[in-house]
């Protein structure tokens, strides 16, 4: 009943269509729309259910990684440590070894074929290397995976940072109809419940048998582990001045100077991820044909009616998924921002953007030389860069310099694809607009 | 089981949706379901649209077959005349139907503001923020009576900065009122911008209100003995805080024309003023200040209801001198801080625009005019919820619907 509860509102949808009709008359809205098409997933030959790496090999590629470790990583502060984990739920080795369990426990969906490690495929850096995820019933959900690698440094999760905590957030994708698809948690809880191997984990863990609040504690406690900080760079960063190549390190002083990426990447000891944790619109989802026509409508939904129930239907039924954060916060100052992601383990984490529209960090560079995409929100600090080539493949070599060392066989491989790819298509590349030969607002004055 | 319930509800709604494209025949009809339950439990979307729905169906209890038909065709008219398929969501329409009846009570119109465009070339930030701003008040619906714009268009007074402005301007939609500002004004002492927008006092009625348009920043010649340039002399009045320059005025000859347009109207004529500079002594090293404010006030005072709009301070600024209330506008460029001394005690404080974020405190904005001459002041700023300004609020010296807090921590 859930779903076809929320049928009624198949009016706001019709609204938002002709939202769109009306929109849609700008030609540079509409022409870009047709351009836009989702890249292929990145090949992965899982072999599992839903193109994942079956779970027995996942483990032993966990076992490879050396995580599930309790305790602050070395070279971390204590301090950024401590405020990530909760007073009441302090890892313990019990607590991880549940954790791990569950995460790989595809008994947990409905049709028992979706983990978490489905989409976050250990094999892969955490990701499914798809533009978005696909759960029960090959359901395509809106928005790319983001890494469970390093998750434990983000102040909030999910693209538009609507779970405060990683034990929140591990409990949301269970009970998404269309990514595990469980009616509630007790659903989940009774799958696995019978089984004595989960009785004894919980009980050791947690001191009492399976339920589903500290199932999310243990996810979240074995996610917490998914530390992945030790890359070329901070082997740089602490005196190695090999660990990173000429092209790198040219590419890292772009990044906090010309390219600009510091002012919402800083990456340092108290943000060692590189995200401000915060939310920009950098114009992604003005590429989808009625981006515009849905915010206008959605802000005068705002104005009239902010009642849950709108904002609920939009959210659940269009593509108001692409207006972000917005729907989580209803200021305006968040019109399709979505969180500023890490830059950790980028290379190896495409396609990129929150819904999987950047097949490489070409694409990426491409996207922000330009100065994103032109919309009404596009965040003030987008400015087209004057990036030539060369510069850009410095930063991009300088990203790929981030990746953890335990993957650095996956990293070379994956520059090595990126670039081939990239040497093919470059289709947000528009150099015109970056060397602001062509401004943004050209055109417009003609009248 | 399941599925026949679920059969039945989809039946049920169905059979509601064709009686509520009935509803808007009768929209203040209908009660406000509300999101909390008894006890205050907060309640479930789907509980509260079933309520919503129920609500909806006992408002229209009672009609028989021909009436519900009248009140269908009454209906699918009414969305038509709104330019809305009848089809469509109902409480959009509700809000054009009381957009526009509040509409036929008073009128609105929009402003945009202290824009201070460089050439394309050297700056193109702040000319798509003022393209922002045409965006934001072409896409009002209905669209505003006019748009009136604050003033400081241009940077420098330079003639190119003045023609890309005036182009940009002529893109809005509904018909624009030009007032200047000292940016505009001192390079060429306004000869290029009264060859392109005429004079700058000027005065017109528009919907049984009176609005008179000042140039309050003449200054006197501070430039002739120090033999500036005309170009040092526009860059002294560019600088903020520099006491090289003169305070500004509406001058002698402007008040005379202003007493002589108010001689005929009698003290019960709603007026609305704009000037470029507050009509009123706030903080002198800043030229947030009129020299003759209280010459110029004292012609304002006899009439029951004046509100000032005023350009140039970048900032939410409100302030009211007896029954002349005063209003602040945003600036399209950057948001100024605030003085650091002698702020009006109406005034609502923007928090510190957020240094990250260019957009932040900058903006745009409408002005809701009711019969009486009491104006709501909209502030649109660009990286928050719009924030409402009420003439009530200032009638009521503070009393009553003071303004919420921006929705931005201070730092």
């Amino acid at each position: 009943m859930p779903r076809s509860a929320a049928r009624p509102f198949a009016r706001l949808i019709v609204l938002c269509g002709a939202a769109a009709t009306a929109g849609a008359c700008d030609p540079a809205a509409s022409a870009q729309a047709q351009e836009r098409s989702f890249p292929a997933s990145v090949p992965v030959g899982g072999g599992g259910p839903h193109g994942t790496t079956p779970m027995t090999a996942q483990r032993r590629k966990m076992d490879e990684l050396k995580i599930g470790i309790p305790g602050p990583p070395p070279g971390i502060d204590a301090a950024v440590w401590n405020a990530a984990v909760p007073e009441d739920n302090q890892p313990t080795q019990e607590r991880i070894i549940l954790g791990r369990a569950l995460y790989t426990e595809p008994r947990l969906s409905a049709d028992g074929t979706v983990a978490c490690a489905t989409c976050h495929d250990a094999v892969h850096g955490f990701i499914d290397r798809r533009p978005v995820a696909e759960g029960i019933g090959n359901n395509l959900g809106r928005r790319n995976t983001p890494t469970s690698m390093n998750a434990s440094f983000m102040g909030v999760q999910f693209w538009d940072g609507r779970a405060g905590s990683l034990e929140a957030q591990a409990l949301l994708p269970i009970v998404n109809p269309i990514e595990m698809g469980q009616p509630d948690g007790e659903a989940a809880v009774r799958a696995i419940a019978g089984d004595p191997a989960f009785e004894k984990m919980f009980r050791a863990a947690y001191g009492r048998g399976p339920n589903y609040m500290d199932m999310g504690r243990a996810l979240a406690s074995f996610e917490r582990t998914l530390i992945f900080l030790d890359a070329p760079f901070d082997r740089f960063l602490r005196g190695d001045e090999d660990a990173m190549t000429p092209g790198a390190q040219r590419g890292w002083v772009l990044f906090n100077g010309k390219a600009r990426c510091v002012a919402c990447h800083p990456i340092n000891a108290a943000s060692p991820i590189g995200s401000d944790e915060r939310f920009h619109n950098i114009g992604v989802s003005a590429r989808h044909q009625n981006f515009d026509a849905l915010s206008s409508k959605a802000i005068a939904l705002l104005e009239e009616n902010a009642s849950p129930t709108a904002i609920d239907a939009l959210a659940l039924e269009t593509d108001a998924s692409e207006l972000g954060r917005f729907l989580v916060t209803r200021s305006y100052a968040d019109v399709g921002a979505f969180r500023t992601q890490q830059i950790r383990n980028v290379g190896i984490t495409a396609p990129y953007m929150h819904d999987g529209s950047m097949m490489t960090l070409w694409d990426v560079m491409d996207h922000y030389n330009k100065g994103g995409e032109p919309n009404r929100f596009l965040d003030g600090g987008m400015e087209p860069l004057a990036l030539d080539e060369g510069e850009m493949a410095d930063v991009v070599e300088f990203m790929f310099a981030l990746t953890d060392v335990r993957f650095a066989r996956e990293n070379q491989a994956e520059m090595a694809r990126q670039r081939e790819v990239a040497r093919k298509q470059r289709p947000f590349r528009d150099d015109d607009m970056a060397f602001r030969r062509r401004l943004a607002f050209d055109g417009r004055q003609t009248r | 089981m399941r599925r026949t319930k679920a059969a039945k509800r989809t039946k049920q709604i169905e059979r509601t949706e064709r009686v509520e494209r009935a509803e808007p025949a009768e929209p203040a009809a209908r009660a406000e379901p509300t999101a909390r339950g008894p006890r205050g439990r907060i309640v479930g979307v789907e509980t509260r649209y079933m309520e919503e729905r129920r609500v909806a169906l006992e408002g229209l209890r009672g009609i028989d077959r021909r009436g519900f038909l009248r009140a269908s065709a009454a209906a699918a008219a009414a969305a038509m005349a709104c330019g809305v398929a009848p089809h469509s969501f109902q409480p959009v329409r509700v809000a054009f139907a009381g957009e526009r009846g509040r509409e036929r009570d008073g009128f609105r119109f929009a402003y945009i503001s202290d824009s201070h465009l460089f050439e394309e070339k050297l700056n193109d930030r702040f000319v798509r923020a003022l393209l922002r701003a045409v965006d934001d008040v072409n896409r009002l619906d209905p669209q505003p009576d006019f748009v009136l714009f604050g003033g400081d268009l241009a940077q420098l007074g330079q003639p190119a900065e003045l023609r890309l402005g005036a182009q940009i301007l002529r893109s809005l939609r509904a018909p624009v009122r030009m007032m200047v500002g000292e940016h505009d004004w001192y390079l060429d002492m306004g000869e290029l911008w009264r060859d392109l927008f005429g004079e700058p006092t000027y005065s017109f009625d528009h919907k049984g209100v009176h609005f008179t348009v000042l140039n309050s920043i003449l200054e006197e010649d501070f430039w002739s003995e120090r033999g500036l340039s005309p170009m040092e002399r526009m860059k002294t009045v560019a600088g903020l805080d520099n006491n090289a320059q003169r305070p500004f005025t509406v001058g002698v000859e402007q008040r005379e024309w202003l007493r002589r347009d108010l001689a005929g109207l009698p003290s019960t004529a709603p007026v609305i003023v704009f000037s470029h500079s507050p009509l009123y002594k706030l903080y002198k090293p800043w030229n947030f200040w009129t020299d003759d404010a209280d010459e110029v006030q004292a012609l304002l005072r006899r009439f029951r209801s004046v509100a000032v709009i005023h350009g140039h301070t970048h900032q939410m600024l409100t302030n009211r001198i007896g029954s002349i209330h005063f209003h602040g506008m945003l600036s399209t460029a950057w948001p100024w801080p605030y003085a650091p001394e002698g702020l009006p005690e109406y005034t609502v404080q923007m928090s510190r625009p957020d240094p990250f974020n260019p957009n932040d405190g900058c903006g745009d904005g409408q002005v809701r005019v009711h019969p009486d001459g009491l104006v709501d002041k909209i502030y649109q700023l660009w990286n928050r919820n719009p924030i409402t300004v009420t003439g009530a609020y200032l009638r009521s010296a503070r009393r009553a619907g003071r303004p919420p807090a921006p929705n931005r921590k201070a730092y």
